[in-house]
Formats: C-alpha cells, sequence, structure tokens
C-alpha cells in the first residue's frame, strides 16, 4: 500500500505508459498477423504520444496560447516598449514543446501507417495470406523449387 | 516466438518501471522538461515569455512548430509527402482497359439500399460543407486559436474520405481527382519550401522568415506570423491530399475504380 501510494500515485502516466508500450511491443513480436503486428505498432506510437504530453504538464496551468488582449498590430509595434512589465509567467502555461513534436508525430504516424498497410496489401496479392509462418512457409518452397 | 516475446516485453516492461522512480512527479512546474536545469536556459521558458515579442503569434504552439523549429515541421511535410507517392508506387495500378469512371452510371443496390442512401446522402449534404468550412477556419486561424496546417488539413481529408464512404469513389474523384490531389500534394511543399527560399534569395537563412517585411510591408515581427499562416497552408495542401491519396488506393487495392 505504500509502495502504491509513493511510487505508483505521483508518477501514474509513467505506468499507464509502460503499460501501453508494453502491449505494443509484445504484439508487434509475439502475434502471427501482420496487421495485429501495425496496431501493436500503434498503440506503441500512442504511448510514446502519451509519456511526451504528460511530461510537459504543469498543475493548475493553461493551455499554451494566451489571450492577446491589445490589437494584434498594437501589439506587434509596441512590443519593444512593453517589454518588462508584460512577460508571461512560463509556470502559468503548459510546456509547448511536447506539444509540437507529437502534433506532428501523429500525422506522420498515420502516414507511415498507410503506407505499412499499403506494403500488407501486395503481401496478401502476391501470398494470399497476412500469417507471418505461412508467408515465410511460401517463401521457402518457391526457393527451393527455383 | 511468443515465449521470446514475453521475455523481452517483461525485461523491457520492468527495466522501464524501475527507471519511472527517477522521473519527477506527475504536472511538475519544476521538472527538468518544463524548467530546464537549475540557473540554466530553457528553452521551453523561451518560448512562452517570447513568442509574443519574437512572431505576435499567440499560438505558442504554431509559432514553435512553423517558425522556431520550422525545419523539423518541412521535413515532417516532407515525409508524409513521400508516404503518400509510397503509397502511390506501391499499391496503384494502370488499367488502360478499364472504363471511363465517367461514363459508368452510379451503382444501384436494390430498393432498401436506396432509402439509405437517401438518409445518409443527405446527412452527408447537410454535413461536409460545415466541416469543410470548419477545416479551413482551423487552418486560416491556427496561429491564433488551437489548430494549424496538420489538423486542419486531416479534417479536409477526411471530409472527402467522408463522400468517399457515403456515397462511392467516383463521386468523390469527380471533385478530388487523381491529377488534383498528387498536383495538391507538390504545390503544398513548394509553398511551404518556397518560403524557405525566398528568405534565402533575400540574403537570409532558409525559413528566416523576418526578412519578408521587405516584400509584405509590414513590420518584421508581422511578417513572421504572416509566413507562418503561409506555411500551414501548404502543410494542410499536402496533408489533405496525402490523407486521401491513402484512403483511394488503400480502398481499392490502387485501383481507383468502385471504392467500398
Amino acid at each position: 500500500m505504500d509502495f502504491l501510494r509513493t511510487s505508483v500515485i505521483p508518477h501514474f502516466n509513467y505506468w499507464i505508459y509502460v503499460i501501453l508500450m508494453m502491449i505494443g511491443l509484445w504484439a508487434m513480436i509475439g502475434k502471427n498477423n501482420l496487421i495485429k503486428k501495425l496496431i501493436g505498432m500503434s498503440i506503441f506510437q500512442t504511448a510514446i504520444i502519451l509519456f511526451y504530453v504528460s511530461i510537459g504538464v504543469k498543475t493548475g496551468a493553461d493551455i499554451p496560447i494566451p489571450a492577446h488582449h491589445a490589437h494584434h498590430d498594437e501589439a506587434a509595434a509596441g512590443a519593444g516598449a512593453r517589454e518588462e512589465e508584460d512577460k508571461l509567467d512560463p509556470d502559468a502555461f503548459a510546456n509547448p514543446l511536447p506539444h509540437v513534436l507529437m502534433l506532428t508525430a501523429i500525422v506522420v504516424g498515420v502516414a507511415t501507417l498507410g503506407v505499412a498497410l499499403a506494403i500488407s496489401q501486395s503481401i496478401h496479392k502476391d501470398f494470399g495470406t497476412l500469417e507471418e509462418d505461412e508467408i515465410l512457409e511460401k517463401i521457402k518452397a518457391s526457393t527451393h523449387d527455383g | 516466438m511468443k515465449k521470446f516475446a514475453l521475455v523481452a516485453v517483461i525485461v523491457t516492461g520492468s527495466l522501464l518501471l524501475y527507471a519511472v522512480g527517477d522521473f519527477p512527479a506527475f504536472g511538475d512546474a519544476k521538472s527538468p522538461a518544463n524548467a530546464g536545469v537549475e540557473g540554466g536556459f530553457s528553452v521551453s521558458r523561451y518560448y512562452i515569455t517570447e513568442t509574443a515579442a519574437d512572431t505576435a503569434v499567440p499560438n505558442i504552439v504554431t509559432a514553435v512548430l512553423a517558425d522556431y523549429r520550422g525545419y523539423d515541421t518541412f521535413f515532417e511535410t516532407t515525409v508524409i509527402f513521400i508516404a503518400g507517392l509510397a503509397i502511390f508506387a506501391i499499391l496503384r495500378v494502370a488499367n488502360p482497359g478499364a472504363p471511363d469512371r465517367r461514363d459508368r452510371p452510379s451503382s444501384d443496390s436494390g430498393v432498401e439500399g436506396d432509402h439509405n442512401r437517401v438518409i445518409i446522402g443527405m446527412t452527408c449534404r447537410l454535413l461536409i460543407p460545415v466541416i469543410q468550412l470548419f477545416a479551413l477556419y482551423v487552418v486560416a486561424h491556427g496561429h491564433h486559436s488551437p489548430g494549424g496546417g496538420f489538423q486542419g488539413g486531416v479534417m479536409l481529408g477526411a471530409s472527402f474520405i467522408l463522400i468517399a464512404i457515403a456515397s462511392d469513389l467516383d463521386t468523390a474523384l469527380r471533385r478530388f481527382s487523381e491529377r488534383r490531389y498528387l498536383a495538391l500534394g507538390c504545390v503544398g511543399i513548394l509553398i511551404y519550401g518556397g518560403f524557405g527560399l525566398l528568405c534565402q534569395l533575400l540574403d537570409r537563412h532558409f525559413l528566416d522568415y523576418g526578412v519578408l517585411h521587405k516584400l509584405m510591408g509590414v513590420t518584421p515581427v508581422m511578417a513572421r506570423s504572416h509566413s507562418m499562416l503561409g506555411v500551414e497552408i501548404g502543410v494542410a495542401f499536402t496533408v489533405t491530399s496525402v490523407m486521401f491519396a491513402i484512403y483511394a488506393n488503400l480502398s481499392t487495392r490502387g485501383e481507383l475504380r468502385s471504392g467500398l
């Protein structure tokens, strides 16, 4: 119980990401079907995204989009003059960097998943199956013939 | 193989969980990732405090994405474009013998199918313009509110996929043909790269937008803000066309006919 209170609860985001990542890793290594391997890869990616986003969280902080009360052009023109008194408090806004990194990672992840699905589709066209062992058997058989 | 996988997963998982104790607590504003090392420079704190003065963009995420880390985003967009090309190269089959899709009547599937088609068709007819308008808003307003090229591009691509699912792929291709989406994908990359090259032509570094104020007639800070909108539009073009290309090629095994 003590272990739960001191180690698990303050770090629960890391526990969830490790568990999710291991589910994905297990699917990628242990599963026989290529599509299931890809599902594992997606779960793995999602775990990494969760890890990054949870790193950027600050308790009580706002989204990293400060409201701009002053007019846009006015703010730009007066940027030099009002410098000191108007500095934002960095602890009041969530860390933007993990969000930026994951934003591109999500879309790139979708695009690469598309490539992976395209490759498995053309494997299915050639071998008639998506089970890894059956594909390996067919490759072995065809090399013995040739 | 299953046993090996289980051993690998348990070993890796326990090593990672062993390391968890050394991580900062959840939501700690003073953690190294959020505040840098003690007394040192922190890039994420710099982004929060200086973005308004550097770029006049309220959305810090967009400012980091399109300006501070412009190289990263440029090549991420290129990766997406290359992924689209790879799918095209792997799956697309030319079928010169196939009938022109414009000549074929749209497929009917009996009376019951027609009833479903009316409901789905009407719903999509009402929804799709709203989705597309919102997607354009997300792109155009991405540096003021949550949004940007990637998100808006995915939404716009999804609206075309919705057309293809609700009626058939031919209907969607009539609006967004293969020639068009390939061209739009290239145009997106060219817009982004063009902004970079324009900065180079004006004797600055690649993607250093501040110098574009000479062409735009605004302050250098506002030139950064406007250029960010420009590159976001480029990103949105590429993402839209690649999302639709992935769906169109995967759902028809590269034949681009008849869809699901």
